[in-house]
């Protein structure tokens, strides 16, 4: 019997400060690399911003970040944006995240697979096989593994092993070298899939808002609702920029109280 | 002398754009931002001249294909805009006749909706037409006609048999250019390099591209043939038209090969 492709979504977790052309391109160049494996099929990709007790630098209300994803993704059949992170009380481990949204993958596969079974109980042989859920982030992603209380142990166990990571290289960064400096990557290399983007493009959230901020153009480098919504609501000023000026990020602040767990290296 | 008047610059871009992309979409914007920046200019129409099919450029698809993605692209935009005429000739058109086709245009266009003597303003433009200083640009009543593009194509004056040099001094001379720089490209030391460039330096704008975006129309090409998404690199309507058409195939890529290319040919003929 023919092998099935598992069915695969991707979970992009990120600040989406503001959402970028850039974005929706990882999804993109990760499905066309996921089918070319000849493993998978990606049925689904979903957008997960940020809450506002990440405390990053710069980051404007969820509630906006969430309307300009919606926007942008209007137009996307496979792509939607998730609400389930940002409105938790507190910034939430990536880990508990990709748990919150497997589970709710399960659910429905179970669901559907319940409607398929034979008089045993038994799933019906042309039931797909059980999906699977990777995180999908760019290259620089996979560095922030190295950064002292960033990451539980566990949780790169977790992120990394137990579910996966697609990984969509940008501009002069090695991917192939940040897993290779960590010993926890190494050892689930064959589960940490490394896109190659071959076009250059730095369409940077920051300098997105640090073009909005000279009052330069942004056009054609995110979409023309998006922009439309930003000036609506006058987003992204110098003001803006200074939101969280001093603060300590919330994984580090949160993290610091665990009892040391170094990162392997 | 009014000392607020700002000099009205229309940006013409020539260019296969097959397919047209979001990056050159952008270098109009830069461009514009640019310019107006200086406090000297205000940026009031684009125009996308698409080469014509005579052309011979290796891959290169039907004109009307290529105008019609091109039109579809700046339907959201309320400055740019596609114009046809260069895609229509028959034969390659030089580049320098197609600025001066523009430029002649963009006049009649503001003569129409001038109140300006039109006898003076004749008489005015048929002496300039047959001579132009150092920095002399054509800067009539503060409207100026600008060459838009990549440093590429600046690097591409020193190919040989591409360029006339007396067209090159016409448009850099005449016009003016306003670049926008590519990774991989140094324009100044170009400019540096060329002592007819470097005589013209005051006309020609290099633009830093600061948020590198290379979207490479090969590239696009390249991908298409092998069935892998180009979404968000051009705009949504091109992406539709282009599988609706099912442009951009092996087959499509070898076009004109072995061609030579119209400059090449009409530049080495015997004259």
């Amino acid at each position: 019997m023919a092998t099935r492709r598992i069915p695969l979504v991707l979970l992009a977790c990120g600040s989406f400060n503001p959402i970028t052309n850039q974005h929706m391109r990882l999804f993109e160049l990760a499905r066309d690399h996921m089918h070319s494996t000849g493993q998978y099929q990606v049925v689904g990709g979903i957008v997960s911003p940020v809450s506002d007790g990440y405390g990053k630098r710069g980051l404007v209300l969820a509630q906006h970040r969430i309307a300009m994803a919606k926007l942008a993704l209007q137009s996307s059949d496979w792509v939607t944006v998730d609400e389930w992170e940002s409105q938790q009380a507190d910034w939430t481990e990536t880990a508990v995240t990709m748990r919150y949204h497997y589970g709710r993958i399960l659910k429905e596969y179970e669901r559907s697979t319940g409607e398929h079974k034979d008089s045993s109980g038994n799933p019906s042989p042309l039931s797909s096989p059980c999906p699977q859920l990777k995180l999908l982030c760019g290259a620089d992603f996979l560095d922030t593994f190295q950064v002292p209380d960033l990451w539980l142990d566990d949780h790169v166990e977790e992120v990394a092993g137990h579910f996966g990571l697609i990984c969509v290289s940008r501009g002069g960064l090695h991917p192939e070298q940040a897993v290779a400096a960590s010993d926890t990557l190494s050892r689930h290399s064959h589960n940490i899939f490394l896109v190659r983007e071959w076009v250059r493009n730095e369409t940077s959230a920051t300098e997105v808002r640090r073009a909005l901020r000279r009052g330069l153009s942004v056009k054609y480098l995110i979409p023309d609702s998006v922009i439309e919504y930003i000036h609506q609501h006058n987003l992204y000023t110098e003001d803006s920029e200074r939101r969280n000026k001093g603060r300590v990020l919330r994984p580090l602040a949160k993290q610091a109280t665990q009892p040391g767990k170094s990162l392997d290296d | 002398m009014d000392g607020q008047h700002l000099t009205k610059v229309v940006l013409l871009a020539c260019g296969s754009f097959n397919p047209i992309t979001n990056m050159h979409l952008r270098m109009f914007e830069l461009a514009r931002d640019h310019l107006e920046d200086t406090g000297q200019y205000r940026v009031v129409k684009g125009i996308i001249s698409p080469v014509g099919d005579a052309y011979k450029k290796k891959g290169l698809i039907e004109a009307r294909h290529r105008l019609e993605m091109a039109r579809l692209s700046t339907d959201s935009s309320d400055w740019i805009t596609v114009d046809p005429w260069e895609s229509v000739q028959p034969e390659w058109v030089e580049t320098a006749k197609v600025v001066r086709h523009y430029y002649k245009e963009m006049l009649e266009a503001e003569q129409n909706t001038d109140d300006v003597d039109t006898v003076k303003y004749a008489k005015k433009r048929r002496i300039e037409e047959n001579h132009f200083g150092v920095s002399s640009h054509q800067k009539k009543d503060g409207l100026q006609l600008m060459f838009l593009c990549g440093a590429d194509v600046l690097e591409s004056f020193g190919v040989p048999n591409l360029w006339k040099q007396e067209d090159i001094n016409e448009i850099v001379g005449r016009y003016g250019m306003v670049c926008i720089t590519r990774s991989g490209n140094d324009p100044h030391k170009f400019i540096h390099q060329s002592d007819k460039l470097w005589q013209y330096r005051q006309n020609i704008h290099v633009v830093r591209e600061w948020v590198t975006n290379e979207i490479s129309a090969t590239q696009v090409r390249r991908s298409l043939r092998r069935g892998r998404s180009v979404r968000y690199l051009l705009p949504d309507g091109v992406v539709h038209y282009i599988q609706e058409h099912a442009l951009y195939s092996a087959e499509s890529e070898q076009r004109n090969a072995g061609v030579v290319l119209a400059p090449i040919q009409k530049n080495t003929e015997v004259s």
